[in-house]
């Protein structure tokens, strides 16, 4: 034996499942959906007919594949037939509005749409073809329909840089970005992640987040690659914390990653008391900032549960820093976002594009393999965002510019201040006001807007001025047709003028201070 | 016809899903005319147009199903919409 090292580095996301639950777990239970439930075997099955049912359809290497469907183990099949099939798959919201959706499906391009016999009529009016679109159905049947080397040749084909998918985002010119992730940057997260926190596949996954998020790429990767169990929650549930915690309860879930919001609730109505949750040991939370006095009460609740702050706008893959809960911090002290995750370099530039000293505020750029590979079909703003490293001028290095603002506080620890601009965390959903003007300016009679948003309350108030009386309802029905509900304002408030700073602007100050 | 009291109501939920008919009797959790996102700006708007706080255990499907009961719920926080 000539070589006695191992040359299979891992190059496609799709081996965290044929090296862990497939063959280690394949009679195991990987998701739970309220009406049904799937083995690894099951799951790995039908996937496998879904990619060749894709490859039926010439699909080119690479291609994006878009996913309609609800959250629920089929949405997973498809996007593992995609993987199968050398594919990038790009999960939708299936209830945004028409518009928004025929604007994302016309900037990706997608060859082929998966979704199910009840939702193909919204994509027939949206005027895609019926020839575009695949029924995840004929998929979902015990009966192997796929040729094995068929699929393995052309997988074979992908490198570790090719998409792995593509997840979207608000933006502010009313347009949202496909953020394009490789699969090397999942690897380097997913690696980084099962290791430092010792995932041994015992979890049970109470799975809240929708699945065209980023949270979901922890969650389905955990339970490919070890063999946990990922339940998901019913959507109604998020609104009725009494009722979300007694699913957790009656599920035994283990492992939550969620957005603070509902967490937030759920401490601040004093709900934990009723509730043992004994089985709950890691809950990972991210994507707002988590108020530390409502954290402290669920760590005083839970006190065998393990919490994690996590970092990361989705142009990385899942997150680029942690903050492990591991000391008492004060009701009043802000929680960090902690220290970079493995393999990954954070950047604070101040305003000069030099790196911040001492406690200096600047820019968080991050620097590694796991930053995304830009926005699918959009040169224009993935060079705004995605640039050269001003600290190397040796040789092209992209960072990606994030727009919030931090700091190193004495313990090294990273800060968040801010933002650059005008992009909200609004339950745990990433929005730019800038959109939700965008929207309500093409409402007819309104003249001139502004969209503020008011953290403590989570009300995003939309300010307006109309020669008109409009009510909430012909707001809101209006506004629905070109943005999600979450991006829909919570009050609206019309005004003779908006106020004006002294140079003329908009004063967002004075109205986000504002009790409307 | 709606009583006047149950009209109030119908009305704040038109403003927030103006698409829906809320006196038609159907169960608006069960049948999703009302999702999470509603309910938090249903809260706001009633909070706020009879000035009080409505308890976070008093936040389950049971007292947001239909126009009696948010009334009946109203009623309890001394509201009489």
């Amino acid at each position: 034996m000539l070589l006695d090292f191992d040359l299979d580095m891992q190059i496609n996301a799709l081996e965290y499942f044929e090296q862990g639950a497939l063959p280690k777990h394949r009679h195991k239970v990987a998701v739970i959906e309220p009406a049904a439930r799937y083995t690894f075997g099951e799951i790995d099955a039908f996937a496998r007919n879904c990619a060749a049912a894709i490859l039926a359809h010439d699909v080119p290497l690479n291609a994006p594949i878009a996913v309609l469907l609800p959250k629920s183990a089929a949405t997973i099949v498809a996007d593992l037939g995609i993987v199968y099939c050398g594919n990038a798959y790009a999960n939708l919201d299936l209830k945004s509005p028409p518009e928004r959706l025929k604007a994302i499906l016309n900037n990706l391009g997608a060859a082929l749409i998966i979704t199910a016999a009840e939702h193909a009529p919204l994509l027939m009016r949206l005027g895609v073809q019926a020839e575009r679109l695949l029924m995840i159905e004929t998929a979902m049947t015990e009966r192997p329909a796929y040729d094995e080397a068929r699929l393995r040749a052309r997988r074979d084909r992908v490198i570790d840089t090719d998409p792995l998918c593509i997840i979207h985002t608000s933006g502010s010119t009313g347009t949202p970005k496909g953020v394009a992730l490789n699969h090397r940057s999942t690897i380097d997260f997913m690696d980084w992640v099962l290791q430092r926190f010792e995932f041994d596949g015992s979890e049970i996954v109470g799975s809240l987040s929708p699945f065209y998020f980023d949270i979901y790429t922890l969650e389905l990767y955990l339970c490919l690659a070890k063999g946990a169990t990922l339940v998901i929650i019913p959507e109604q549930l998020a609104a009725f914390p009494v009722k979300l915690l007694e699913f957790l309860e009656a599920e035994s879930v283990s492992f939550i990653f969620w957005v603070p919001t509902v967490m937030v609730n759920i401490a601040n109505q004093q709900l934990l008391p009723k509730f043992s949750l004994r089985a709950l040991r890691r809950v990972f939370f991210a994507g707002e900032v988590f108020p530390t006095k409502a954290l402290n009460e669920w760590r005083r609740r839970l006190p065998q549960a393990q919490f994690v702050n996590l970092y990361g706008p989705i142009e990385i893959s899942v997150d680029c820093t942690y903050f492990i809960l591991d000391r008492e911090m004060a009701d009043d002290e802000k929680l960090p976002i902690g220290f970079a995750c493995r393999n990954t370099d954070i950047l604070i530039l101040n305003d000069r594009d030099q790196a911040a000293e001492g406690a200096e505020h600047g820019e968080l750029c991050v620097r590694g393999s796991s930053i995304a590979l830009g926005y699918w079909n959009d040169p224009q703003r993935t060079a705004r965002a995605f640039v050269q490293n001003p600290l190397n001028p040796h040789y092209p290095e992209w960072i990606y510019r994030t727009g919030d603002i931090v700091y190193r506080n004495e313990r090294g620890e990273i800060m968040i201040v801010g933002r650059k601009d005008f992009q909200i965390k609004h339950m745990g959903y990433r929005i730019e006001l800038g959109e939700i003007e965008h929207a309500a300016l093409r409402i007819p009679g309104i003249e001139n807007v502004c969209a503020v948003y008011q953290a403590e309350k989570k009300i995003i108030t939309l300010y307006f001025e109309s020669g008109r009386e409009l009510s909430d309802a012909q707001l809101r029905e209006q506004l629905a047709a070109f943005l999600p509900k979450y991006m829909l304002p919570t009050r609206f408030h019309r005004l003779g003028q908006l106020p004006r700073n002294p140079n003329g602007k908009i004063d967002r100050n004075l109205l986000a201070t504002r009790d409307a | 016809m709606l009583e006047p009291k149950l009209q109030k109501i119908a009305d704040l939920l038109q403003g927030i899903r103006p698409e829906f008919d809320f006196s038609n009797g159907a169960n608006f959790i069960a049948t999703g005319m009302l999702d999470s996102f509603d309910m938090i700006t249903l809260v706001d708007t009633l909070d706020k147009t009879y000035g009080i706080s409505i308890d976070g255990e008093d936040i389950v499907p049971e007292h947001f199903g239909g126009l009696s009961a948010i009334a009946a719920l109203l009623g309890r926080y001394g509201v009489r919409p």
